[in-house]
């Protein structure tokens, strides 16, 4: 057989080669050491000097398609053999994967959250402090002496070792001043008791934030402003706010602060009593007693407070219909905040 | 406070429509809490005539009307014993719908047809009286043409009127009644106020009956008056009776409507006596130790108190030969008050300091009318006024003859006004803005605050003098107050605090709390919040040694502790989720609870958490193991993760906890907490299923953060050895790991253990444990017979302190 015989039997061989063994059964057969082009090669010494170079072209030429062809068909087994093995191995990737699901953090924290990152970035710290409380951090050093008529306000859990349970987070406020000097921002979130029955709208224990701004210049224009602010930022759009004259020991003047609707955009629903306005606040420039109390001048520095009900906000926030849920604790409730 | 808008027109002609008129006070700080029309469902009824009345054939209590409506004469049956001819009543037209969704039917009664209804006041729902129909010319005070038949009855009678429910600040007694509301809304709407003019009623006899004042600091005046010869039986005339109830009261008798009437209209509450069945005479003073009366409704207050509470705040009490008869400011007795026989009446009408009524009032838990503007302050100066209005009422009402008024009083003991100075420029830097100088004087002016200015331009002052209806008015930031208000809140343009303010201080040296709660989160717990106040009896099976602080008022019995642990709310937590068919649970809750520790009231955060249930949550790639101690174990090790700080875990002892299952968390050698398996005990006395675990840890131990600093890195290769140990089952890992590393030292760059293994080939009481022990030096390569050395070494030192050898 002359060398194109040879590498058409060889190509018709690596065509039909199934996997990469039986076309290494063909390499060797054609181009290994014993292979047939390897024995026509050696058969160029007897040929004719002049003839040589031109046969062992035409070999050598033979030699190359067949070494391509086998290249090419190993590329294409490789391919196959890839695509096999891609086929195997898909999956479905619609089944779930294998980490654990996260759980949850409750609505109030994460209202508390949402709360606390505003102030933060305006540079309020944060302060905490402790829920048993003393007559006179709750009470006295607001302004609110004994048989004081706001005292009625604030329907107080009294423990038998005569402390109280927190009314507000006021008292943090107080301790805060203990240790800080003006000019100051702070909010004071946590929770607060009142010997309240439990519905809708009700709660023992519930969650407060309130915060204190004295500094040399502080008006009531800055308590609206940022107030208003906040407001906003809260509920993510300028929603309406109004200030109504109000009455705390505490501050003076005081305010109630409503806000238009989150339900029904002021039309009027049964959730804001159809009054189109939702109470969220009170607030009002420190009285000078209380900043006394806290041992601050007060010709020099005037101040403004505000504080709220974490949990009322969450209500509207999350649009609970029913604060008993916040404290039942029931995974179905919960998760629906993941 | 409830209050008739028609009544406060007759004080000050405001021209504003109900939505103005709420508005208006809402945005002045006297909160309107509802309106409600004063009456309902009238559409359809009308003045009628009844022009005859005859037998009805067929029913001896009925009777056949001949009523004319103005339009028609019409036939209506009639079941009222007082109709009579002539009469001016009020009918009900067929179609009408009477409250309580009565509607008015032609409807044949006992064969004759009757074409509408002559109603009662009570199916009118125009007051309490259901012994007979209307009879409009007796005491409804309706003028003769307004009882026109046919004119609609709403209009016959002013019912074209709205209740507004006032919820007012505890500093503003002075707005509790009509006339102080009146001052506000004349100042509002820039209109006179204009006050029903009451005349002094001269004395018609000298009856006096005496009154001693022996604590003048809790009652520095007291009027008395007595009223001879009174006929209670009169009814009370209907417009008397409307007022009250469009002010949210009930009729009583005259004496009592009297009364109320003048605590309405004045603000001034009164008490009116059986002066008959009082003895002596009238002495004001505290009540003494064991002392007690029964009140007019019924109840016996021990006025004496404990003997604690008496040397505390004793009861300011009415008194006379026989002992209490009233508690000043708040309720008349039982033995005194006005019956149906009272001919004889003793007016009493006084000044009760705020504090003292205040007191008593919250001791005993008596909430009325009078004490709740007594507590308030009630206007010292009205006593006279207050007496005479009310002696004219009781007269024109019941007849009778007065006395002479009586007066004991201590004008040392009386509040005096208070002067107090407000700075324009105070005023303006508290608001933020100016607030036009005349404006101001003229808010002051009209709160009848006697504003006399001194200063120019900023320097302006206003000095005031406090009139005797205001209480809350003691220094100028009452005044600025005062001022923003009237001017408007919402008038005041809005800016927000400038810089000037240090950076803020946050605790860096911590990690943040809510750092805790996000790992849980990631693990997969949900975060609870449960109630800080719990259930004794749950606390006590947790924690039986651990005693709890009460709570003296609790909102319930379950609620009476107050929590030392975050367990037993978690417990309630899972119960309640297991209730609702909860597979799997994992809980966590961040808060503070309240131990004493060493006579110190501890009130530090505690992170705790429980798990129920499968490893996972049910799925194809996961098996169905249950939660294990090594679950919770798993959790709290990534917690003490957070603050870089060395974890130790020890067998600890915990009543809560299974006793081969309990461990302690100790971060750089502080007790975090415990946490294991809940003592099958404790489980079955909570009714929860066997495997629960837990967890609870200190959060400040917990987010306490180890200041981390660059160890440098080594270049040095490491070397690993695996060596397979037999171990009795009591050694733990935690020892091994010890010894190990007491011997290799610095060298051992990690130590594991990376298999357990009890069961064939091992014998009884022993186990299996692989451990992986890698080594590196800081600074060169260690040689092979260097680290054969140290295996050998610490090889050694297993067996001889733990009995461990090489499988």
């Amino acid at each position: 057989m002359d060398e194109s015989e040879i590498a058409n039997a060889a190509l018709a061989a690596v065509a039909t080669a199934a996997d990469e063994p039986a076309l290494d059964d063909v390499r060797v057969r054609y181009l290994g050491r014993k292979g047939e082009v390897t024995a026509l090669l050696k058969t160029l010494g007897r040929l004719d000097p002049a003839e040589r170079p031109a046969a062992g072209a035409r070999i050598n030429a033979a030699k190359r398609r067949i070494q391509d062809a086998i290249d090419a068909r190993r590329e294409a087994l490789g391919k196959e053999q890839l695509e096999r093995d891609l086929a195997t191995d898909a999956v479905d990737v619609t089944l779930p994967g294998r980490a654990t699901p996260p759980g949850s953090l409750h609505p109030i924290t994460q209202t508390l959250r949402r709360i606390e990152r505003i102030f933060v970035v305006a540079g309020y710290d944060v302060v905490s402090g402790p829920e048993i409380e003393d007559d006179y951090h709750n009470f006295e050093a607001l302004n609110i002496p004994a048989h004081h008529p706001a005292r009625a306000m604030h329907d107080t859990l009294y423990l038998d070792n005569g402390m109280l349970l927190r009314t507000h987070t006021s008292p943090a406020q107080i301790r805060a001043m203990e240790t800080l000097e003006p000019p100051l921002r702070i909010i004071c979130p946590g929770r607060v008791y009142r010997k309240d029955d439990v519905d809708a709208s009700h709660s023992p224990m519930f969650h407060q934030v309130e915060g204190l701004v004295v500094a040399e210049e502080i008006a009531f224009a800055d308590l609206k402003g940022t107030v208003v602010d906040f407001v906003h930022r809260f509920f993510e759009q300028d929603i309406g706010v109004r200030f109504r004259p109000s009455y705390f020991p505490f501050t003076e003047p005081s305010a109630e602060v409503d806000v238009r609707c989150v339900h029904c955009g002021g039309v009027g629903c049964r959730s804001c009593g159809y009054t189109g306005w939702l109470e969220v606040m009170g607030c009002g420039m420190v009285h000078p007693n209380v900043l006394a109390n806290m041992g601050i001048d007060t010709e020099r520095y005037t101040g403004f407070a505000f504080g709220f009900g974490a949990d009322r906000l969450a209500t509207l926030l999350y649009k609970v219909d029913d604060m008993r849920h916040f404290f039942d604790n029931e995974l179905r409730f919960l998760r629906q905040f993941a | 406070m409830k209050f008739s808008k028609q009544w406060l027109g007759g004080w000050v002609p405001f021209d504003l429509s109900t939505g103005e008129l709420c508005d208006a006070l809402t945005n002045a700080g006297l909160e309107v809490d509802g309106v409600e029309p004063v009456a309902q469902g009238l559409d359809g009824v009308v003045v009628a005539t009844v022009e005859s009345v005859s037998a009805h054939p067929n029913a001896d209590k009925l009777k056949v009307c001949r009523v004319f409506d103005g339009v028609e004469r019409l036939t209506v049956v009639c079941g009222a014993p007082n109709v009579r001819t002539g009469m001016a009543s009020a009918l009900a037209r067929v179609g009408a719908k009477l409250p309580g969704d009565v509607a008015i039917r032609k409807a044949k009664l006992r064969g004759i047809e009757s074409s509408g209804m002559l109603c009662s006041e009570v199916e009118l729902g125009l007051g309490e009286d259901a012994t007979g129909i209307v009879d409009l010319e007796d005491g409804f005070g309706a003028s003769e043409d307004a009882l026109t038949p046919g004119r609609p009855l709403a209009d016959a009678l002013g019912l074209d009127d709205v209740t507004v429910d006032l919820d007012l600040t505890p500093n503003r007694g002075d707005a509790l009644s009509i006339r102080g509301l009146a001052r506000e809304v004349g100042l509002l709407t820039d209109q006179e106020v204009s006050r029903p003019a009451t005349a002094p009623v001269a004395a018609a006899t000298d009856a006096t009956f005496p009154v001693t004042i022996e604590n003048y600091g809790g009652c520095p005046r007291y009027l008395g008056r007595v009223i001879t010869g009174v006929d209670v039986s009169r009814p009370v005339p209907w417009w008397l009776r409307e007022r009250l109830r469009r002010c949210g009261l009930r009729s009583i008798d005259p004496v009592v409507d009297v009364t109320n009437y003048v605590l309405l209209e004045l603000g001034q509450p009164m008490h009116a006596f059986d002066l008959d069945r009082l003895r002596g005479g009238v002495v004001v003073r505290d009540a003494s130790p064991g002392e007690s009366l029964t009140l007019l409704d019924g109840t016996e207050v021990p006025v004496g108190g404990t003997q604690e509470a008496h040397v505390y705040a004793p009861a300011l009490l009415i008194t006379d030969a026989d002992g209490p008869v009233a508690i000043a400011g708040v309720m008349g007795g039982e033995r005194s008050g006005i019956t149906p026989s009272t001919r004889n009446v003793f007016l009493e009408c006084a000044f009760f300091a705020p504090r003292g009524v205040a007191a008593t009032a919250r001791r005993y838990g008596l909430t009325t009318d009078a004490a709740h503007r007594y507590e308030r302050g009630v206007d010292y100066a009205l006593q006279h006024e207050a007496v005479e209005r009310a002696t004219a009422l009781l007269i024109e009402l019941v007849g009778g003859q007065p006395g002479p008024v009586v007066e004991a009083s201590s004008e040392r003991h009386l509040p005096t006004p208070k002067t107090v100075r407000l700075r324009k420029r105070r005023l303006d830097r508290l608001v933020g803005e100016e607030i036009a100088h005349a404006e101001v004087t003229r808010i002051l002016d009209r709160l009848e605050l006697a504003p006399e200015t001194t200063g120019e331009g900023d320097d302006v002052v206003w000095t005031v003098t406090t009139p005797s209806h205001r209480f809350d008015i003691e220094r100028e930031e009452d005044l600025v107050e005062e001022v923003l208000r009237i001017h408007g809140y919402n008038a005041i343009t809005s800016r927000v605090p400038e810089g000037g303010l240090p950076l803020g201080r946050p605790a860096l040296s911590d990690a943040p709390a809510a750092h805790v709660a996000d790992v849980l989160v990631d693990l997969g717990y949900a975060e609870a919040i449960t109630y800080s106040f719990v259930d004794a009896k749950v606390a006590d099976v947790l924690a039986p040694t651990v005693e709890g602080i009460g709570v003296r008022n609790p909102v319930s019995s379950d609620h009476a502790e107050m929590r030392t642990s975050l367990l037993p709310g978690l417990v309630g937590a899972l119960q309640r989720n297991l209730a609702r068919q909860a597979e799997r649970v994992r809980l966590f809750e961040i808060g503070q609870c309240f131990r004493i520790c060493d006579g110190r009231l501890d009130q530090g955060m505690r992170c705790g958490g429980i798990l129920f249930g499968p490893r996972h949550g049910q799925s194809w790639a996961h098996g169905t193991a249950t939660t294990d101690f090594y679950d919770v174990k798993g959790d709290v090790e990534r917690l003490a993760a957070l603050g870089g700080r060395r974890a130790l875990f020890e067998a600890a002892a915990d009543a809560a906890l299974h006793p081969g299952q309990a461990a302690a968390l100790l971060l750089d050698g502080d007790l975090a907490g415990h946490f294991g398996r809940l003592h099958p005990e404790v489980a079955a006395a909570l009714d929860l299923p066997a495997e629960v675990y837990c967890f609870e840890l200190a959060l400040d131990i917990l987010t306490a953060q180890r200041r981390r600093a660059f160890a440098g890195l080594s270049r040095q290769p490491t070397v690993r050895r695996d060596l397979a140990l037999i171990a009795g089952r009591d050694v733990s890992a935690a020892e091994i790991e010890t010894v190990v590393r007491e011997r290799v030292g610095d060298l051992l760059d990690d130590f594991r253990v990376f298999d357990i293994y009890m069961g064939e080939g091992i014998e009884p009481g022993s186990r299996s444990i692989a451990v992986g022990l890698t080594f590196q030096h800081r600074s060169r390569t260690l040689a092979e017979a260097e680290i054969n050395k140290t295996v050998d070494d610490a090889l050694a030192d297993l067996k001889t302190r733990l009995g461990i050898r090489l499988r």
